[in-house]
C-alpha cells in the first residue's frame, strides 16, 4: 500500500445558494481544488463524489458523470458514493484505496449537496429517509428528534447540561463568524440565546431538550480534495499533507436495538482504526473536526474519540478546553453548526479545513498553533455508519 | 403640491381613536437589545429609505412585501389609510425591522406586513409579536386577520401561534384571512411575546435621537445573505 497524501483542496462558501445548481458548486469547489494543486492542465484518474441525495432534492443522479463532463475530465473513472450524511467521508475512503492500491495516482474527490430547493421540512424528511424504514421513518422519527431522545438520555446518564450544549453552540458560531466559508456568521449570546427570559422566542425547543441553536442549519455547499501518492506530492507547489489514517465502522440501524444508545460504537471502532493506521494516540491530535450537527455529537464525540472520559466531553467544553487555544481546539472551522451541513459535502469540507490547519495557512485567529495532527469524524445516519480521518502534517 | 382641504376631508378616511404602543426593549439572540416602537407618521420618509433597497430583492418575497409596506406607509403619510399604524425595530439606533396594521373597525384588527431587515435574529418574530401585542392588549381588540405572502410567514405566523383559517378576505390580494383570536393569543403569548418595559432611558435617547439607516449594499447582504459573491 502507498503512503497518500491531499495536494489541493477547495470549498464554496456554504449556505443558501440560489444561484448555483449542485453541479455548479462541485464544480467550482474541484476547480479551486485543481488550482490549488497547481494541476495544470493534467487530467485526474478517477473522480469520486460524495452526495446522500440529488435524486430526491434535484431528481438528478449519476453526479460524478455529470461532474467529470463539466470539468473536462473525461475519461476518468467516476463514481457517486452514497452513505448519507457521511457520504464525503465515505467517498475520501474511496479515494484513498483508490491511490493506495496502486491503481489510480490522480484522484479528485469532492462532496456536495444542495438542500435549500426544498422548504427546511422537505429537507428534514429527505434526511430522514436514512432512518429505519421499518422501526422508525413511518413512525415520524427525524434526526433532530433522535437526537433530541438521545440528549435525554446522555443528560441524564453523563450529567450533561444544557449550559454545555449552549457552549458549544457559542463556540462554534463565533468560529463561524471567522470563517469566510461558513454558513453562520453570526455570533451569538448567552443571555440571547439562554439566560434572558426573551430567550423563550430566540431559542425555542426544536426538538426537546434540544433547541434551535443547537441545531446545524440546511445549507447548500460543495468541497473538494485532490490525492496523489505521497512520493509524487513533492512535485507540487503546496506542502502535502499525508492521509495518516483511517477508519470506519457500522452500527444497528435502528437505535431501539443498541444495547446502550448512548454508546457511539461505530465512532469508538472507527476512531481506534484511524488512530492505529496512523500510529497515534487521542493524546497526538492537535485540532479536530467532530460531526456537531446537534451540539450534543460534538461533545458524545469527543468522548467517544478518547479525547475526554464518557461524562467529561461536557465539563471540558464548558472550561473552555475545547476552544481555539484551549488544549483540544474542536470544529474550529464552525463545524457543521455554523459551517453547515451539505450533508454530503460534510466529510470532504471537514478535510479540506483541517488541511487548512496543518499547512498552517489560516489567518491568526483560526490557526490552531503549530498544528500537526488533525482528526475529522462523520457520522452518518444517527452513528450507524460512521468514518474517521487522519490527516498529518508532512516534515518538509 | 396643493392640498385642498375641502377635498381632503372627503378623501381622507375617519380614524378610530388609538392609544398609543408603550414601547419595549428586547434582548436578541447575539446579546443586542431592540427598541421596538411606535413611529410617528412624520417618520415614514426616513423609514422609507431603509424599505426602498428591499423593493429589489427577490428573495423570500421581500420584492412584493417591501412594495406593498411602501405604499402602505405613503398612504399614511398621504392621510389615505383608516387607522394605520407602524411599529420599528431598532438596535443601536438603526432601523433593523417595521411591522405595519390597522383597524379594520374597533374590534377587529387587519394585519399588513413584517419586514426585518436584519435577518437570523427573529427580529420579524419579536415585531409580528408586538404587532399582535398591541392590537389585543392595547387597542382592546377581539381578533386579527392575517396573511402571509411567504412560506416564512406561513411558518411563523400560521403554525407558530397557530392562527385559525377562515374564508374571511384579507385585503392584501384578496386571499382567505388567517385569525389570531384573544384565546389564541393568550395561549402563544408565554412563548412567542416577550419583552421588557420601561425602555432604559439610555436606550431609549439612542432610538429617538435619529432613526439610523444602513447603506443599501448591507441591507441587500443582511436580507440576501450574498457576502463574498
Amino acid at each position: 500500500m502507498r503512503d497518500v497524501a491531499i495536494i489541493g483542496v477547495g470549498m464554496v462558501q456554504f449556505g443558501r445558494r440560489d444561484e448555483d445548481t449542485l453541479l455548479d458548486m462541485l464544480a467550482k469547489a474541484s476547480l479551486r481544488a485543481l488550482d490549488d494543486a497547481g494541476m495544470g492542465d493534467r487530467g485526474v484518474d478517477a473522480v469520486y463524489v460524495g452526495n446522500m441525495a440529488a435524486g430526491m432534492f434535484q431528481h438528478q443522479s449519476s453526479i460524478a458523470s455529470s461532474l467529470v463532463d463539466r470539468l473536462s475530465l473525461l475519461p476518468a473513472a467516476a463514481d457517486t458514493v452514497e452513505n448519507g450524511p457521511a457520504s464525503g467521508g465515505s467517498a475520501i475512503k474511496n479515494g484513498l484505496l483508490a491511490v493506495a492500491s496502486g491503481y489510480y495516482d490522480y484522484v479528485l474527490v469532492a462532496g456536495g449537496e444542495k438542500m435549500r430547493e426544498v422548504t427546511g421540512w422537505r429537507a428534514t424528511d429527505v434526511v430522514a429517509t436514512m432512518s429505519h424504514p421499518q422501526v422508525e421513518y413511518p413512525y415520524g422519527i427525524t434526526l433532530p428528534g433522535m437526537a433530541g431522545m438521545f440528549t435525554r438520555l446522555y443528560m441524564e446518564k453523563y450529567g450533561v447540561t444544557r449550559e454545555m450544549l449552549v457552549t458549544v453552540a457559542i463556540k462554534n458560531q463565533a468560529m463561524g463568524g471567522l470563517n469566510p466559508y461558513a454558513h453562520v456568521e453570526m455570533a451569538i449570546d448567552k443571555e440571547g440565546i439562554y439566560t434572558s427570559p426573551h430567550a423563550v422566542v430566540n431559542n425555542p425547543i426544536g426538538a426537546d431538550p434540544l433547541h434551535l441553536y443547537d441545531m446545524c442549519p440546511v445549507s447548500d455547499g460543495a468541497a473538494a480534495v485532490l490525492l496523489c501518492p505521497l512520493e509524487l506530492a513533492k512535485k507540487f507547489p503546496q506542502p502535502p499533507i499525508h492521509i495518516a489514517g483511517f477508519g470506519q465502522a457500522t452500527d444497528t440501524h435502528a437505535l431501539q436495538e443498541r444495547e446502550d444508545p448512548t454508546d457511539l460504537k461505530a465512532v469508538t471502532l472507527a476512531s481506534q482504526q484511524a488512530y492505529e493506521m496512523a500510529k497515534l494516540k487521542p493524546s497526538d491530535i492537535n485540532v479536530a473536526e467532530l460531526h456537531d450537527a446537534f451540539t450534543i455529537l460534538e461533545i458524545a464525540n469527543s468522548e467517544h474519540v478518547g479525547f475526554f472520559k464518557k461524562g467529561e466531553g461536557g465539563k471540558a467544553a464548558l472550561a473552555g478546553k475545547t476552544r481555539l487555544g484551549g488544549p483540544m481546539p474542536i470544529n474550529v472551522s464552525g463545524g457543521l453548526k455554523a459551517r453547515g451541513h451539505p450533508v454530503g459535502a460534510t466529510g470532504v469540507a471537514q478535510a479540506v479545513d483541517l488541511v487548512w490547519q496543518l499547512r498552517h495557512a489560516l489567518p491568526k485567529e483560526r490557526q490552531v498553533k503549530d498544528a500537526q495532527n488533525g482528526l475529522a469524524i462523520n457520522f452518518g445516519g444517527f452513528g450507524n455508519n460512521v468514518t474517521a480521518l487522519i490527516l498529518r502534517r508532512v516534515q518538509q | 403640491m396643493p392640498v385642498d382641504m375641502e377635498l381632503e376631508a372627503v378623501l381622507r378616511p375617519t380614524q378610530y381613536p388609538m392609544v398609543p404602543y408603550p414601547p419595549k426593549v428586547v434582548t436578541l439572540a447575539n446579546g443586542k437589545k431592540m427598541v421596538i416602537r411606535q413611529a410617528e407618521r412624520e417618520d415614514v420618509p426616513e423609514i422609507l429609505k431603509s424599505v426602498h433597497p428591499c423593493l429589489f430583492i427577490e428573495r423570500d418575497y421581500y420584492d412584493v412585501v417591501s412594495a406593498r409596506l411602501y405604499g402602505e406607509l405613503l398612504a399614511w403619510y398621504y392621510y389615505r389609510a383608516k387607522s394605520p399604524y407602524c411599529l420599528i425595530g431598532q438596535v443601536d439606533g438603526y432601523l433593523v425591522g417595521a411591522v405595519n396594521g390597522r383597524l379594520e373597525n374597533e374590534k377587529v384588527g387587519m394585519s399588513y406586513h413584517t419586514l426585518a431587515i436584519d435577518r437570523g435574529l427573529r427580529i420579524g418574530s419579536h415585531l409580528f409579536a408586538a404587532k399582535m401585542e398591541y392590537h389585543l392588549e392595547y387597542l382592546g381588540q377581539e381578533e386579527v386577520l392575517v396573511v402571509a405572502e411567504s412560506p416564512i410567514g406561513f411558518r411563523r405566523w400560521m403554525i407558530e401561534y397557530p392562527l385559525k383559517p377562515s374564508k374571511i378576505p384579507h385585503e392584501l390580494g384578496g386571499g382567505d384571512s388567517w385569525v389570531l383570536t384573544r384565546e389564541i393569543y393568550e395561549k402563544a403569548k408565554p412563548r412567542l411575546v416577550v419583552g421588557d418595559r420601561p425602555v432604559p432611558a439610555d436606550l431609549w435617547e439612542v432610538a429617538t435621537r435619529h432613526i439610523l439607516f444602513a447603506d443599501e449594499d448591507t441591507i441587500r447582504e443582511r436580507i440576501a445573505g450574498l457576502k463574498g459573491r
